[in-house]
């Protein structure tokens, strides 16, 4: 069973400009929220249920409804289009081919919270993107949903796009609200959190792409019906970027209800692993989540299924379980080693820090040097708790999460694999040349097939 | 002298009017981007000093971010600009490889340009195509499902461009 919300009419040709989408029913949210106030909108989000899309899974409607509003300050409202966090690209995927379905959410979105400037903030890599999204910024504008008084309302809107240049720091909404001053990326310290004290010090909200796209949906079959979607606090349906080692890597859209194991292996998605290889781990949620061990991944240490969603996958904490995060599904096959793929995301926390806090400038430089000294076969047994040590002191002594980001997939690289990073210890030079074998690791498909 | 063209001096009044009166100085990082791609693609002291004096604001404001963001290039680069990914997800399909296999084609090493000024290479962290790897960013776009033959493919490409545009 699939339900699409978002890419239900992704194939509908011509659906990236404004006649196709119109026809398919497009900016009827709009037409349906103007006739709402404000104060309406933002309870019907929160009937939605609707979890922030872009990692932290915080409720939507909660967020907004923290919004200052001081008498004669303006308000902000500011698309996270940022994405950057490793094996996510859904975001990429919504605003490349239903540029629309943003705007259209953007629109609703600027209404309930008073923005009259809206901004979305873009990764500067996505250097194609921005044009597509001004065509149909342009587009709504022609056709009365943006600019002076939008349908009779008196609310005026307009809706710029803005390229970073290159900071993963960004994607934290107090380092994008610097970036968007024109300052370095650096996070700030909160409180004053943005609702209060956001872009030029005016209450602000920074949402996901995703998010904001959630909204056209939740207006046209309401918000009570939207919650009726999926299982619990998973409400509604999450786009998941699927990458590594499996036969169909892209963008899906499931309702959270769809096991683990379905999504691997289906056809619908997946499609499972190439060239018949066994699973080994998985990453089920952005780099910055704790990697999964095969047998951890199906089913959780109660010996429940595991589910697609946001209570089912950090089901046993992180000691047995991990995130939905982003929804970068990173699939690691039996070939890959556990020990060189943490070192590529200790690199990449390293290059990304913003150097502010020094636990995070000095530690995930130091995680680097030591992961890569195990890599190369320079490694002692030592190392291991050295680098358990460390992970340990960055994580939640940094102003923004991205100490934690790096210090989760080295714990959970350890946690599950230490037997891997002892093997490159007591065999440096067979590791150079091949990787730990599977034993305990093996596919839980294997044991019920 | 340093000098935006007719052209980009209206984009840059366009981009400033996205901003609240004062707030010019959130142009920045755009402005920054113009500067690279119209003075040789990378930003020179000069380069900068001219960005703050047309944003008005000072020059060490526009150097923190300019060294603060991987876009911007600090030193010189070839005309091509090589961008590989090497974070996980590439690495899973077989990133190194294609690294190396550049590396061998062009006969240089990371961060280094070919004697010809036409190539460099570089290596960068995730760019957001992981279901598409491994990829490089050329310019403003991606090419992505890299195999040594597509390589070949690219680097021919970019040879004939240049030949045709000199």
């Amino acid at each position: 069973m699939s339900t699409k919300l978002l890419l239900d009419k992704a194939n509908i040709e011509g659906i990236r400009f404004y006649k196709a989408y119109r026809e398919n029913g497009g900016y009827a949210a709009v037409e349906k929220a103007f006739k709402m106030t404000p104060a309406e909108i933002v309870e019907e989000v929160k009937k939605s249920g609707l979890r922030g899309r872009g990692g932290a899974g915080f409720p939507t409607g909660m967020k907004w409804s923290f919004l200052a509003k001081p008498e004669g300050v303006p308000r902000y409202l500011v698309c996270n289009a940022d994405e950057s966090e490793p094996g996510t690209f859904k975001d990429r995927y919504l605003m490349e081919f239903l540029p629309h379905l943003l705007i259209e959410g953007l629109i609703v979105s600027s209404f309930a919270l008073g923005s009259n400037r809206t901004y979305i903030y873009i990764r500067g890599e996505y250097a194609w993107i921005p044009d597509i999204l001004e065509y149909a910024i342009e587009e709504a504008k022609q056709n009365g949903w943006l600019g002076k008084n939008i349908l009779g309302t008196g609310f005026d809107c307009e809706i710029y796009v803005q390229r970073g240049a290159g900071a993963y720091i960004c994607g934290e909404e107090t380092a994008l609200i610097e970036s968007l001053e024109g300052k370095r990326g650096n996070p700030r310290i909160k409180p004053p959190f943005p609702a209060i004290k956001g872009l030029w010090e005016s209450p602000t909200v920074v949402n996901n792409v995703e998010t904001l796209a959630a909204i056209v949906p939740i207006f046209n079959m309401g918000g009570e019906e939207y919650a009726k979607i999926g299982v619990g606090k998973s409400t509604g349906t999450k786009l998941i970027s699927a990458c590594g080692n499996i036969n169909k890597p892209g963008v899906y859209e499931i309702d959270m209800t769809i096991s683990v194991e379905e999504f691997v292996y289906s056809d619908e998605y997946c499609g499972g692993i190439p060239n018949g290889k066994r699973l080994k781990a998985c990453i089920p949620g952005g780099s910055s989540v704790p990697i999964l061990p095969a047998n951890l991944l199906f089913k959780t240490a109660k010996g429940e299924t595991r589910l697609m969603n946001y209570e089912s996958l950090s089901d046993g904490g992180f000691a047995t379980g991990s995130m939905m995060g982003s929804g970068g599904f990173i699939v690691l096959d039996e070939d890959q080693c556990i020990v060189r793929h943490t070192l590529t995301l200790a690199r990449f926390y390293h290059h990304e820090s913003c150097g502010q806090c020094s636990p995070c400038r000095e530690g995930t430089g130091w995680m680097k040097r030591v992961l890569y000294n195990l890599e190369y076969g320079k490694g002692k047994l030592s190392d291991i708790d050295l680098l358990w040590d460390i992970q340990r002191r960055i994580e939640g002594n940094t102003i923004c999460p991205l100490g934690d980001a790096a210090a989760w997939p080295v714990a959970a690289a350890i946690r599950h694999f230490r037997d891997e990073f002892e093997w490159h210890v007591l065999n440096p030079e067979e590791s150079q040349v091949r990787n730990f074998g599977l034993a305990h690791y093996a596919d839980a498909r294997e044991v019920a097939v | 002298m340093i000098q935006f063209s007719e052209k980009s001096l209206l984009k840059v009044q366009e981009i400033i009017a996205r901003y609240p009166e004062g707030k010019q100085k959130s142009a920045l990082i755009p402005v920054l981007h113009l500067a690279q791609e119209e003075f040789g693609g990378w930003l020179d002291v000069p380069v900068m000093d001219y960005v703050a004096e047309i944003l008005s604001i000072t020059p060490i404001e526009v150097y923190e971010v300019a060294t603060f963001y991987s876009m911007y290039n600090m030193k010189p680069v070839g005309k091509f600009l090589f961008e590989v990914c090497q974070t996980g997800p590439c690495m899973l399909r077989g990133s190194d490889d294609i690294i190396n296999y550049i590396k061998t084609r062009l006969g240089i090493g990371v961060g280094e340009t070919t004697d010809d000024g036409l190539f460099t290479l570089k290596v960068v962290e995730c760019l957001g195509a992981c279901g598409y790897a491994p990829m490089m960013q050329l310019g403003k776009h991606y090419k992505e499902h890299l195999t040594p033959e597509k390589v070949d493919a690219i680097i021919e490409e970019c040879r004939s461009f240049s030949a045709i545009n000199n």
